[in-house]
């Protein structure tokens, strides 16, 4: 087993654990490079199939080609989806700096997808190293009754034994990329030949290294016009995935208010 | 500096007493690394300054507003470093006591650790317990480092002073440092090359430690663990799923299913998106398989070959290290999680709590406390299919439950105890029982009783020989039917072969069984005098014949039996000449509900015969039942 079958095998274990212990869950695609592989990594468990829905909170903000890319796929890969609107931004806490209050809309759809679908468990493609507070997560994460992130007071995790039981009111975020790294993402979507939005790769000397809503993206230099010369270039990069994500610049702990209130 | 992606990364877990400074080293090893963002060394300098104060490496870490403020690390973080020689993920574990939980989630997922220990503070409490964890877990890597060198002013004799007593504390876990390294993380002495303030130091950096560590070897030549995760039926396949724990398995193997002991051929090795059906898997692969027969498989079972098959059994022992915010305490239930099966144990005994200060044990304790590690005996309802830790660490390993959350963990050691697979198995086929035409009925009329087994369980010295030859004598001197099955006159005849290992006390007490069902379907009234300890094999003994079985407990403690002592048998447990003595060093398990308890401590011997003869006369006399005819 090299690498990339080690880190497969764990993705498909946890997704697996969660399909057995859950039967209302469903997936988050956020048309991203990650959320694909992690379709993927569903259908390697699943031999095929993808037995739960994959669920979209819609911003209208996405780039015109993610939405080509969805209506695409979908229809190939034979999944059921669930799109939902996101609320107006009037009805976001107004206290929040501008791109973090923008980027909260889709936590709200969120938690009013998941109340409609009476959902038990929701699948997230996050990764420890994309962001800081996101190295501090369970694969398998509690949320409380407004969908909260209680990261002072987590549960313990060990020997792939995730926490599966629960007091009724709570749910349960899935993360099972969760450590996987950036690199990883990118040789595996090589390796199996994985579809992704052409945004990624550079044009005009400039690409989009991450994937949200058309205000608050920026794309970064770049070169890189195929998967093997991303690779390439992430090898040698030390400037942070996230940094064309304007909500993670905001203020020192934006990024966590944002997850601690229920973001991805 | 980049090293290919494309092996693994080495995890390391950072543990250490709080306010040793593990975030220190762990942001000071990433800044020397050159493994940082650009802008994050800048950023922590900016912060520190704010903050007015020294620059602060541990906020590289600190990622979150609550942790800076409380500056306690709260949770396990997870930073990814690599140095020339390879990639590392490293792991931030907290010292404080109240995240042993976080500590553990840490650890249990490291190759390797580094133990942080304050020069001028020495091991405190939880360096201790976090070695004694590491241990626990079987995490066998482990760097020692002495940190805050500078506040010893650099002295080799601390040093040399730390270095005796560390090496001591861990060579009584059994477990060896990999170096002990002195080291300033805040001033970057000692991390990447040899600390030059310490010029009496010969050893290894801590780079170069780190760097000689080997990666995990996957256990593809163990035998074959593959258990059952779930079973699906999206299309026409019928797929059963999960990972292979261990060792290998092929198309066309031939497996067994435990506990439900069925085996069937392994047609198919399933797979999506594959160049060629796989004609094999191995340790660590996330499968599917279909099988020759629709047998009826489920989650929890566990598969393996026909030889080198997993324990059944349905007690076992284990260290535990227990997280709960209540105490584990005896006679409390808790659900069990073992690979992918969950049954509900209950606590039988607590036989050590162990005292992580000086690595002493006691026992005769009740519960056992959070953050606290002891040796338990558990039980459960039906057979369960495990290895001991030692064999095989994935599935000899569980965690406890307590109604919604984890609050414990354990290592599985079978000490004493026997595997009970297949004991009950018919392995004759082409078999068929004959009826009789003379009924129980009859033979109880002929009698003037009914037969039966009287079992006697008890230890050794409790008087269950010498109660139950003279019940014989009184019996027969009444006109029973009646005949005693003696422990040590079996051994001469019908179990010559046997020993006295837990394994061939089980077939002891399976032959006994059968040949007392015979006798008592016969007409004859049984009485067995077998120490019989494992509960599981006179509930086994039980079955054989349940309608004829009476559980009598002869009931003393150890220290009257080993008074008595009639065949000097505990002064040779005792001087260790005999081994695995019931009482002594392999476990008696206590009757739960025997029809009868005969307590014989401060009896004679005549009181407590004329209490089994008056249940005699009340459950097996024709006479008695039949209105004094």
């Amino acid at each position: 087993m090299d690498h990339l079958d080690a880190l497969e095998a764990q993705s498909v274990y946890i997704l697996r654990e969660a399909f057995n212990k859950f039967d209302r869950m469903g997936m988050l695609w956020s048309l991203g490079k990650d959320s694909n592989v992690m379709v993927w990594l569903a259908r390697k468990a699943f031999l095929g199939h993808v037995p739960f829905p994959l669920m979209f909170c819609d911003t209208g903000k996405k780039f015109p080609e993610m939405y080509d890319f969805q209506k695409k796929y979908s229809a190939e890969w034979g999944v059921n989806l669930i799109v939902r609107d996101c609320p107006p931004i009037e009805e976001i806490d107004p206290t929040l700096p501008p791109a973090t209050r923008s980027a909260a809309r889709k936590t709200e759809a969120l938690k009013r997808l998941i109340a409609e679908q009476d959902m038990q468990a929701v699948v997230a493609g996050i990764r420890r190293d994309e962001e800081a507070t996101r190295a501090k997560e369970r694969v398998f994460s509690p949320r409380g009754e407004n969908a909260e992130w209680d990261f002072r007071d987590q549960p313990p995790e060990f020997w792939d034994q995730f926490k599966t039981d629960f007091a009724p009111g709570t749910h349960i975020r899935i993360h099972p990329i969760l450590h996987w790294t950036e690199l990883d993402i990118w040789r595996y979507i090589q390796r199996e030949g994985i579809p992704i939005v052409d945004l990624y790769f550079s044009k005009n000397g400039k690409r989009y290294r991450s994937l949200g809503d058309q205000d608050i993206t920026n794309p970064i230099k770049s070169e890189a016009g195929t998967i093997e010369e991303i690779i390439t270039e992430l090898e040698g990069t030390s400037i942070a995935e996230r940094s064309g994500r304007a909500m993670d610049h905001e203020a020192e702990d934006a990024f966590e208010r944002l997850r601690t209130a229920g973001y991805m | 500096m980049h090293v290919s992606s494309e092996i693994p990364p080495l995890k390391l877990v950072v543990v250490g007493h709080v306010d040793h400074g593990k975030s220190t080293l762990i942001g000071r090893l990433l800044h020397e690394t050159n493994s940082l963002p650009d802008g994050k060394a800048e950023a922590v300098i900016a912060m520190s300054e704010r903050r007015g104060m020294p620059v602060e490496w541990a906020f590289v870490l600190d990622a979150l507003q609550a942790e800076r403020d409380q500056g306690i690390t709260i949770d396990t973080t997870q930073i990814f470093f690599n140095t020339e020689k390879r990639n590392y993920v490293i792991i931030d574990a907290p010292g404080h006591k109240e995240f042993l939980k976080n500590m553990v989630s840490g650890a249990a997922l490291s190759d390797a650790a580094v133990l942080v220990i304050d020069a001028k503070d020495g091991m405190q409490e939880q360096s201790r317990r976090h070695g004694y964890i590491l241990h626990l877990l079987g995490v066998r890597q482990v760097a020692v480092v002495i940190n805050k060198m500078d506040l010893a002013d650099y002295r080799e004799e601390r040093f040399q002073e730390l270095t005796t007593e560390i090496r001591n504390y861990l060579s009584e876990l059994g477990l060896e440092a990999s170096a002990i390294i002195p080291v300033s993380a805040r001033e970057g002495q000692g991390l990447i090359t040899a600390p030059d303030k310490m010029p009496w130091y010969q050893g290894p950096s801590l780079v170069q430690v780190l760097d000689n560590f080997t990666p995990p070897i996957l256990p593809t030549e163990r035998p074959l663990r593959f258990p059952v995760q779930d079973v699906y039926k999206f299309d026409e396949r019928r797929i059963i799923a999960g990972r292979i724990e261990s060792g290998r398995i092929h198309t066309g193997d031939k497996i067994l299913i435990s506990p439900s002991n069925k085996t069937v051929t392994v047609k198919s090795i399933e797979s999506w998106n594959t160049k060629a059906p796989a004609l094999s898997a191995s340790a660590g692969q996330s499968v599917g398989i279909t099988l020759s027969e629709q047998l009826f498989i489920e989650r929890g079972q566990m598969i393996s070959h026909e030889s080198n098959a997993p324990f059944e059994t349905n007690v076992f022992r284990a260290r535990i290290f227990w997280l709960g915010r209540k105490p584990l305490e005896i006679g409390k239930r808790y659900k069990l999680k073992l690979a992918t099966n969950e049954q509900i144990v209950e606590v039988q005994s607590i036989e050590t709590v162990i005292d992580v200060e000086n690595l002493t044990t006691r026992s005769g304790d009740t519960t056992l406390e959070r953050n606290a590690i002891g040796e338990v005996t558990l039980r459960a309802r039906s057979m369960l299919a495990l290895d001991e830790f030692s064999d095989n660490p994935k599935t000899g390993r569980f965690v406890l439950v307590d109604e919604y959350d984890t609050v414990g963990g354990g290592t599985i050691f079978m000490e004493g105890y026997p595997d009970q697979r297949s004991r009950t198995d018919v392995r004759s086929t082409n078999i068929t029982a004959v009826e009789h035409r003379v009924t129980p009925e009859l033979r109880a009329h002929a009698n003037g009783h009914e037969g039966g087994v009287l079992w006697l369980t008890g230890l050794s010295g409790a008087g269950k020989s010498t109660i139950a030859i003279e019940l014989e004598h009184q019996l027969f001197a009444k006109g029973y039917q009646v005949y005693v099955l003696d422990g040590d006159n079996v051994r001469f005849g019908l179990s010559s072969d046997l020993g006295f290992a837990p394994e061939d006390r089980v077939e002891n007490i399976r032959r006994v069984g059968e040949v007392a069902k015979l006798f008592a379907s016969a007409g004859v009234l049984v009485i067995t005098a077998f120490i019989s300890p494992y509960r599981a094999d006179r509930d086994r003994a039980r079955s054989i014949a349940p309608d004829l079985f009476h559980e009598v407990y002869i009931a003393a403690d150890v220290a009257t039996c080993e008074g008595r002592d009639p065949k000097g048998l505990y002064k040779k447990a005792r001087a260790g000449e005999i081994k695995e003595f019931t009482g002594v060093s392999a476990p008696y398990e206590e009757p739960v509900t025997p029809e009868v308890t005969v307590e014989t401590a401060d009896r004679t011997v005549n009181e407590s015969v004329a209490e089994l003869m008056a249940y005699v006369e009340e459950n097996f006399s024709m006479v008695k039942r039949n209105g004094g005819r």
